[in-house]
């Protein structure tokens, strides 16, 4: 236990015991990025797959919204120390997206409008853990946080939910994306407290 | 800085609150000497851990705002939330003397170092400017001549952090140049009547993109997307522009 802090009480609810260690619930969307927030029309977008050499999957905004979706109730934890629970998506996962896509790489980086990247290992991308989510407690996705469309991997930092997200390289070995080159945690487990590179 | 900062960034160290200053009626500047602070550039945060008697602890991020220095001191400017629960501890029940608990550096991206020699623009929005000024701070202590300009919204007059320095810090030759706005009240005889920054403000309050200065923009939510998109849309390069976002609650800054 730290230093006591006289006269400091907190506060504390019941929604506390839900909470990964050092974080705090938030009632509001607090936005964190690194840059400007794209504005990005539907036309021109897509979001594409590939493995390093060859792109295997393409769709366009109507196409990826033929596909099946599905309805996600989450809890969100950002690595600043924000949670925010029981938050509804509409995506689609990437279950549907990799579905014919042949798996033999292990990892994943995505990229994003803005230059953003963020890499996953495949275990974390596959049985319905990960989503491309369009909509958020039934609105379209504003671009602030993140729409058209974002990355949606819930049991992660929220960092690793990639905003404005525009494909994934499959990659064989892993590899730092944006903020995991800047000292955050190659991983970012909020359940084991993984915030930075030495922890 | 990788090496220093990196090492021991995660550890918890006990800091001493040896100064405090108010910067306005709701914010207020808290001085600490951190035992074995391995430094910071400016820009950067630190995590700030209290603990109640019963074990319940509770961490926020605040900027550092001020210059790296080697006395193992920092300054943290914290503004007071309304239903904060950290801020309004630090803010008012904190005294000279208390010892709480600190970890970083944090942070390598919304960062500025003196060898950089480009010019750099500044936006704040409110309690945005904490960083920013770390930032000024950093630039005058090591004697860079970068160009500078700051480009800081407040709601009122009485809401300007550091006035005082800034208004030094601006008037001398190879300065800051420093350009208020007010969104909600101006002072007296003030040119513009108060709202928020529109394309005018912004073209005469900071620097031409011909210039291609490197931005950094600091503020609540809307401030920063408003205010990016006014630099994008006059020509400032999306690259450029680094920013640092919080929202209505976030304790950041």
């Amino acid at each position: 236990m730290g230093i006591i802090s006289r006269g400091f009480a907190g506060r504390r609810s019941a929604a506390d015991a839900k909470l990964p260690l050092g974080q705090y619930l938030t009632a509001d969307f607090p936005v964190l990025s690194a840059g400007p927030t794209p504005h990005i029309s539907l036309d021109r977008w897509e979001f594409t797959i590939d493995n390093g050499s060859n792109v295997l999957k393409r769709w366009d905004w109507k196409s990826f919204r033929a596909l099946p979706t599905e309805n996600i109730k989450v809890d969100l934890h950002c690595v600043t120390r924000w949670s925010k629970l029981d938050t509804s998506w509409e995506g689609v996962s990437l279950d549907v997206l990799l579905a014919d896509v042949k798996i033999d790489l292990s990892y994943a980086m995505f990229r994003s409008y803005g230059d953003y990247t963020t890499n996953l290992p495949m275990q974390d991308v596959l049985n319905k853990q990960a989503w491309i989510a369009f909509k958020f407690e039934g609105a379209d996705l504003e671009p602030e946080h993140g729409g058209p469309a974002r990355l949606l991997v819930p049991h992660l930092y929220l960092w690793k939910s990639a905003k404005w997200v525009k494909g994934m390289a499959l990659m064989t070995h892993d590899k730092p994306g944006f903020w995991e080159n800047l000292g955050y945690h190659i991983y970012g487990d909020p359940w084991k407290e993984q915030r930075y590179s030495d922890e | 800085m990788e090496g220093t900062a990196l090492l021991g960034r995660v550890t918890w160290r006990t800091a001493t609150v040896v100064g405090l200053h108010d910067e306005t009626a709701t914010a207020r500047t808290l001085a600490l000497a951190v035992h074995d602070w391995p430094g910071h550039v400016a820009g950067q945060h630190v995590d700030v851990r209290l603990t109640a008697p019963d074990g319940y602890s509770a961490v926020r991020s605040y900027s550092i705002a001020s210059a790296p220095s080697s006395d193992e001191r920092i300054e943290i400017t914290v503004d007071r939330l309304p239903n904060g629960e950290v801020s309004p501890y630090l803010t008012q029940e904190v005294m000279v003397g208390d010892e709480l608990e600190v970890r970083g550096p944090i942070g390598r991206w919304f960062v500025w170092v003196p060898e950089e020699l480009g010019p750099i623009q500044l936006v704040a929005g409110g309690s945005g400017i904490v960083p920013l000024m770390a930032m000024i701070r950093s630039r005058a202590s090591a004697g860079s001549t970068a160009p500078f300009r700051l480009l800081y919204s407040v709601r009122e007059p009485g809401a300007i952090f550091y006035r005082d320095e800034l208004q030094a810090l601006s008037s001398h030759g190879e300065s800051v140049i420093v350009t208020y706005a007010y969104t909600r009240a101006t002072p007296k005889d003030w040119p513009r009547p108060a709202g928020r920054i529109d394309a005018e403000l912004l073209a005469s309050g900071t620097w031409s993109s011909n210039l291609r200065p490197t931005s950094y923009v600091c503020g609540p939510t809307s401030f920063v997307e408003h205010t990016t998109d006014l630099l994008i849309a006059v020509g400032h390069d999306r690259e450029r522009i680094r920013t640092e976002r919080f929202g209505a609650t976030g304790e950041r800054k």
